[in-house]
């Protein structure tokens, strides 16, 4: 090679560097959706063609499919050409200097949530060394899970050095066009998480979501993968604490759990997107897929949520339960104050023999909120002596808010047992008089008599969680009476 | 009304309550999930937090509420249950004199505590209310009948009609109450 090419190829290179530097502070894609875009995204994300094929499958099938319009929920249509489905990371240089140029009012939520200062500035972007900390910090902690076998890292890095884990189970639980807005997460996800627990394993520790928050500010279209090989368990938390400001864009994200024999996985969720202001001008659009099958017999899925902000959420993680005995479980506390809307529950499809299923939801309407509880408990031929059991409450504070209830249950076998509860009350002001009566003033009174309703699910939280999630609630309501 | 130099009717019930007064129901309320340790707690430190003394801590409140619990003769499997969901008429009340106990009030209003309480219930109600009589705490019992007072012996007796007090006197008047009925009163008024 001769000293001129040497220069040249120094020259392109570097040309490439700086090229590609400035790409990643402002590279974001114009607005719409076409292939072109979807081929845009694969390529950035140097995805192999198996990859690529599979976004474009399903963004044709999604092509062909219209909105849900069952939901008990009202929205302007969508502008799906409006939107961009592709910002590369914002880099720290995109985001505030100091906690000085962040929105005082986010402040003052962390503030009440107690998030000690430094956390603040994590979650609020701030480019901060802390940044870098909590980079360290992950890496620790992917040494000690590297250690147990188990793989826990982000969608991308999965499909770049584990693509056959990725493609034996992407798509097997949520197909790509299994609904309108999974078809859409599967033409143009951006990131996510991926976890697998090899057999026996006890993952070591919780997984959590919450390091990578800052990250999480990219994508709206998350793709999360789970798989626990047999008899292996895991206990993964999603926390999005951290309110967002951004105005009504939609969040579509799938999640798919895969629990083979005697595998136990355990999803936690305390969702606070920002859920527009007490007019119910913006806030995110949170309409997301999650689904876990137990595969295998004896497998055990459980979902608990704590879903207190969004402007709407359209949300049902269920369970769908192969294996004999098999057992699902799903937890909700939904909240709605101002001019929140929720229509949230599960599905809970029995096939294998034994099994069982249980669903405790309470519903908080506050304000003008709207929240509807929806749930399936579908019993197939096949699913000999199953159980369900479903406790579903409400509870309405003020009286222009609104609780409503959708169960459907097919029952398909003879033998299966499906049992329903379903409560609605108000806070009433006998309980909130005997509170105050105590020295307990109005506000305090009432975030106890909610937190008290709560209590069955939120026991199900680890334990750090269900002392932020009670928190939340508390900032939650704030203004809801009076 | 005046209490303490201070118009008790012009403050919201949280403050009335900060400022040391207790009011027992007579249908306390259930609050399902609502820990009725807990409750005692918030409002412990509510009312301590009022008056700039520190909260207390956990272990200084468990041991208070184990030691005051004894006073109702309740066993502390009632601390970690929900306030009111399930007790019978008699727990109810129980616990009503058990949180007077734990929060120690200068003026205590007892409504109708010895409404649908059986004899065993009443005397272990009236032992409470008596072990918390003092000198810096007045007690204001409102009853229709004269069993009560033969475990609380009060100080002063008023009769109330038609939102007065029509006329006052020791135990004697309840006695004799209990004997002429309370259309006696008004044939002497009449009169």
């Amino acid at each position: 090679m001769s000293t001129g090419t040497k220069q040249v190829e120094a020259l392109l290179k570097k040309g490439y560097e700086a090229g590609f530097y400035t790409e990643v502070e402002s590279d974001t894609a114009p607005p719409g959706l076409n292939e072109d875009i979807i081929r845009l995204i694969s390529r950035k994300k140097n995805e192999p063609e198996w990859m690529l094929e599979w976004r474009l499958q399903s963004f044709r099938h999604w092509s062909t499919m219209t909105e849900p319009r069952w939901a008990s929920v009202h929205h302007p249509p969508i502008d799906y050409q409006a939107i961009s489905y592709y910002s590369a990371p914002r880099t720290r240089k995109d985001g505030p200097k100091s906690l000085d140029e962040v929105d005082p009012k986010l402040l003052e939520t962390y503030e009440k949530l107690g998030i000690p200062l430094r956390e603040r500035e994590i979650l609020a972007g701030v480019a901060v060394d802390a940044v870098f900390d909590s980079v360290s910090v992950a890496t620790t902690f992917k040494d000690k899970l590297a250690e147990a076998g188990v793989i826990f890292c982000s969608f991308s890095e999965a499909v770049e050095k584990h693509p056959g884990l990725v493609r034996q189970y992407l798509g097997s639980v949520v197909p790509q066009g299994d609904n309108f807005y999974a078809a859409l997460n599967s033409a143009v996800f951006t990131d996510g998480s991926f976890c697998y627990v090899p057999k026996g394993v006890r993952c070591p520790m919780e997984l959590s979501t919450y390091f990578r928050i800052n990250a999480a500010k990219t994508g709206q279209f998350e793709r999360t993968l789970i798989i626990a090989d047999e008899g292996s368990s895991v206990s993964y938390l999603e926390g999005c604490t951290a309110p967002m400001r951004d105005e009504n864009q939609l969040h579509a994200a799938v999640v798919e759990l895969i629990a083979l024999k005697d595998a136990h996985i355990k999803y936690s969720t305390v969702q606070n997107w920002y859920p527009g202001d007490a007019e119910g001008r913006g806030g995110i659009y949170n309409f997301v897929t999650k689904r876990g099958e137990c595969r295998g017999a004896n497998a055990h899925i459980s979902w608990t949520q704590v879903e207190t902000g969004s402007a709407i959420t359209w949300k049902y993680p269920s369970c769908v339960l192969t294996g004999d005995n098999s057992v699902g479980e799903f937890y909700s506390v939904a909240l709605t104050n101002n001019r929140q809307q929720a229509d949230t529950g599960t599905k809970m499809i029995h096939i294998g023999r034994n099994t069982r299923s249980t669903i405790i939801s309470k519903g908080i309407a506050a304000g003008r909120g709207q929240n509807a509880y929806r749930g399936l408990v579908k019993v197939a031929k096949s699913a000999e002596n199953a159980r369900n059991y479903t406790q579903c409450d409400s509870l309405l504070i003020g009286d222009r808010c609104g609780a409503h209830t959708f169960p459907y249950i097919e029952v398909k076998n003879p033998t299966a047992s499906v049992e329903h509860e379903a409560t609605t009350s108000k806070i009433s002001d006998d309980q909130l008089f005997y509170c105050r009566s105590r020295g307990i003033g109005e506000e305090d009174a009432v975030n106890m008599i909610v937190n008290g309703f709560c209590r069955a699910v939120f026991k199900e939280l680890p334990m750090e969680f269900a002392v932020e999630a009670q928190k939340l609630l508390g900032v939650s309501l704030e203004g809801a009476i009076g | 009304m005046a209490y303490c130099g201070r118009d008790l009717l012009a403050l919201p019930p949280e403050a009335r309550a900060r400022e040391g007064v207790f009011l027992a129901f007579q249908y306390p309320v259930e609050i399902p999930g609502v820990n009725n340790v807990y409750l005692m707690k918030a409002s412990l430190n509510a009312i301590r937090k009022h008056r700039g003394e520190p909260e207390l801590d956990a272990v200084e409140f468990l041991k208070l509420v184990k030691e005051r619990v004894r006073l109702v003769q309740m066993d502390d499997s009632f601390l970690g249950r929900a306030v009111n969901e399930g007790f019978s008429g008699g727990e109810k009340k129980r616990n009503e004199i058990f949180q007077m106990a734990v929060l120690e009030p200068r003026l205590a209003i007892l409504d109708e505590t010895d409404s649908g309480l059986d004899i065993d219930a009443l005397k272990i109600v009236a032992s409470g209310v008596n072990h918390l009589r003092g000198p810096d705490r007045a007690i204001v019992l409102i009853t229709h009948y004269q069993r009560l007072l033969d475990y609380i012996v009060p100080d002063v007796v008023h009769v109330l009609s038609g939102g007065r007090i029509v006329r006052s006197g020791d135990r004697e008047l309840a006695r004799t109450l209990e004997q002429r009925g309370y259309d006696w009163l008004k044939e002497v008024a009449a009169a």
